[in-house]
């Protein structure tokens, strides 16, 4: 029993870093309706340049403002010269121009930063806690308690201030929230900024659980199961999507592992997600989208 | 008139630059050229920036200081894989022709994908394909591979040895009995292709062996290195590659299995497999065909030669001498001395595939040679011949201390003696599938 615990368990805190970085989708997702396919890019991208600039010299704060800085100008150079002028475009046009972001920004990571593997250390030490014989890493309990605080700032910036409003808003119905006098083209903006932020935050901690390398930016391969099981627009969605994702392909891995083969880690995600998509298209969060005929 | 100006003459004329400006100058025709298929971009960039590196800035050296390989001067050029086979099949036909007149001597992918997919075209075209410490295993068979050249280790053998140097830290082989060992293999034809090896030493040496499989690309391992507290055993072999090394390592931590008792394979031995793990990493041992370090004087050569010249490859200077750096070097010394041994059977001229194909094939490096390199401790003592492209089969041991590796074993050499028949077999196998006769290595000179 301990050792399924252990497995449960571990897997629910593997699942809340698929969700850090599926955040970042939805975020954009729920304003735009863009799928950015760039998102892991922009992880990859946070993490190499924070990590080159501590190793310059740059303090931990200086370097994660100067970061900031860098994602908030990325964010912008996207909406402003790649989204804005596609807008009205058919979603797919859409979609494609983020996946060619995509391949830029880490091209452009390459280039700036260079191809070496850095290590990225944030005081944390990963030694296992001992609770009751089941062994709980402390940085993933760490990273979870950023998740918590992450969501719980995401929620207070949505439901209590005025751009949280006017993004829901244009969420809802973008036609109507330009009738009313909001700029939908700034609410944008200042969603991919947030994007980015949240960008950095996953970079740090999977640049701190991987190394910061290139291979950053495929951790994107595991939150789209994440994003179709919680739904697209729904950042408590994200959060429940990557528990789900994270325990069940532990527990598969492990328990039919042996009798269906390995790397059933890879792939069972999907499967996840494919029953999902027949039995509950929208995911379990996300909204669900009716049309008059 | 209109008619004069496409006269024969001032037509050949024209074709002739032509022909001259396509082919290069007549010292490029002169040279012997060295086809790259380089990847400096995606995932296994660090790999690839430091091997290609390495083995440009020995050419950089031989040209500069030695004046070329017996006059011959080496030029080279890249095509960018980005490790990727497709990409790495398409440079393979882009520049097997040589480059403006210079013959091409030998590919060197660095890619175990690659050189899968370019085996045959390689031995159809007649230009070997060197696959120095990874690729097929059963190349070693020269009998049946005349063109692929696994140099210096190839899985089998790196397996065997680890085995070897398991039995000495733990007392004697006998002491295996009874021992458990776990695989943790890369999910991808270079992961699985020992398995067999190691049980068949598993039933050799009385060890219970367990394979586990990490999924491409390796990012997530807690449920493999769960499995792996559950079994309990006393060594694991990290058989990695790119991210799956530091996040194996980091889970190890985090799972409470000490990294001591993991050892790393020929591609989780690089300082980028070990220090983007910080702390989890301290104690991991590994195994290496050459190790790290600047101290060697063919290293000295290209600092004072190529790199205070300006002219040194690497993007950052610090990797000068660094796993991945040395093995380009080392890589470029045992191209180089093929290419001098078949020189002075086929003359000092540039020379075909075929002819730098016979190079490697007797490719002898003894100790006074080594010294003569400037490279003893760099590179192991190498014999190859027809049927053994291998040639050498051993490895040292090293180990991670926070910062940098230490070498920590003599030579560990594999058993060379168990593992001939099997590759034997599978060459045969191979051979009868493709319809290939072997050569006769005994007739061969």
């Amino acid at each position: 029993m301990d050792f399924f615990l252990e497995v449960l368990i571990g897997g629910l805190l593997a699942g809340i870093m698929y969700s850090m970085v599926a955040i970042g989708f939805v975020l954009i997702y729920k304003a735009s309706g863009v799928f950015n396919f760039a998102q892991g890019s922009m992880v990859l991208f946070a993490a190499l340049t924070f990590v080159s600039l501590v190793e310059r010299g740059f303090a931990f704060w200086s370097a994660f403002a100067t970061t900031l800085g860098a994602m908030l100008a990325l964010a912008w150079a996207i909406e402003r010269g790649v989204l804005r002028p596609l807008v009205n475009r058919p979603p797919i046009t859409l979609f494609m121009a983020t996946l060619g972001v995509s391949f830029i920004i880490e091209g452009l990571a390459q280039l700036l930063w260079g191809a070496q593997v850095h290590g990225l250390e944030l005081g944390i030490k990963d030694e296992p806690i001992d609770l009751g014989g089941i062994l709980l890493s402390r940085f993933d309990l760490f990273a979870a308690g950023i998740a918590a605080l992450l969501v719980l700032a995401l929620s207070l910036l949505f439901s209590r201030t005025r751009i949280g409003l006017s993004l829901r808003s244009v969420a809802s119905d973008p036609l109507a929230a330009l009738a009313t006098g909001i700029r939908v083209q700034r609410i944008w903006a200042v969603v991919w900024a947030v994007a980015g932020f949240v960008g950095l935050i996953a970079g740090l901690l999977w640049g701190a659980r991987l190394g910061v390398q290139f291979s950053l930016s495929l951790v994107v391969l595991k939150a789209l199961p994440v994003l179709i099981i919680g739904g697209f627009s729904s950042i408590g969605g994200a959060i429940v999507g990557g528990l789900i994702v994270g325990a069940g392909e532990k527990l598969a891995e492990v328990y039919a592992g042996p009798v269906i083969g390995d790397g059933l880690e890879n792939w069972f995600p999907y499967v996840l997600a494919l029953l999902f998509l027949l039995v509950r298209p929208a995911g379990l969060f996300g909204q669900r989208t009716i049309e008059r005929v | 008139m209109t008619t004069s100006r496409f006269s024969p003459r001032r037509l050949t004329a024209a074709f002739s630059l032509g022909l001259a400006l396509v082919s290069g100058s007549a010292t490029a025709a002169g040279e012997q050229y060295f086809p790259l298929q380089s990847y400096r971009v995606g995932p296994y960039a660090a790999g690839g920036t430091g091997f290609f590196g390495g083995f440009i800035d020995y050419m950089q050296l031989v040209n500069a200081r030695d004046g070329g390989v017996n006059g011959v001067k080496l030029t080279w050029s890249e095509c960018e894989t980005e490790y990727v086979v497709e990409k790495g099949v398409e440079c393979y036909e882009r520049l097997k022709k040589g480059l403006n007149g210079a013959p091409a001597a030998a590919t060197n992918p660095l890619s175990v994908g690659i050189a899968y997919a370019t085996l045959e075209r390689s031995t159809a075209d007649r230009i070997p394909l060197i696959t120095i410490n990874h690729g097929r295993t059963d190349s070693t068979d020269g009998s049946v591979f005349p063109y692929v050249f696994p140099l210096q280790l190839n899985p089998y053998s790196e397996v065997s040895a680890i085995v070897n140097y398991i039995g000495q830290r733990e007392g004697g082989l006998d002491k295996l009995k009874g021992k458990k060992i776990v695989t943790l293999y890369h999910g991808s034809p270079y992961g699985k292709e020992t398995i067999p090896i190691l049980d068949i030493l598993s039933k050799k040496y009385g060890f219970a062996i367990s394979h586990i499989e990490v999924p491409h690309p390796g990012t997530e391992q807690q449920s493999q290195w769960l499995n792996i507290r559950r079994i309990k055993p006393d060594w694991v072999i990290l058989r990695g590659w790119g991210v799956m090394n530091p996040v194996a390592l980091k889970t190890a931590a985090k799972t409470g299995f000490p990294a001591d008792h993991v050892i790393g394979n020929i591609w989780s031995n690089s300082e980028d497999d070990a220090a983007p793990a910080g702390d989890a990493a301290k104690g991991f041992i590994s195994i290496t065909t050459h190790p790290a370090g600047t101290d060697f004087p063919v290293l000295k050569d290209i600092e004072k030669v190529v790199v205070k010249a300006g002219k040194g490859n690497l993007q950052d200077p610090k990797r000068f001498g660094s796993v991945y750096y040395n093995l380009g070097v080392v890589n470029g010394i045992l191209n180089v001395e093929a290419l001098r041994i078949a020189q002075a059977k086929f003359g000092k001229r540039p020379l075909s595939g075929e002819e730098v194909r016979w190079g490697f094939e007797h490719l002898k490096l003894d100790a006074k040679r080594l010294q003569d390199l400037g490279a003893t401790g760099l590179v192991q003592t190498l014999t190859l011949s027809c049927s053994d492209h291998e040639g050498g089969g051993a490895v040292r041991f090293q180990q991670w201390d926070g910062a940098s590796w230490k070498v920590i074993s003599d030579w560990v050499q594999a058993d060379r003696g168990l593992l001939r028949p099997i590759i034997e077999k599978s060459a045969a196998a191979y051979a009868k599938e493709k319809g290939i006769t072997p050569r006769n290595c005994a007739k061969e000179s």
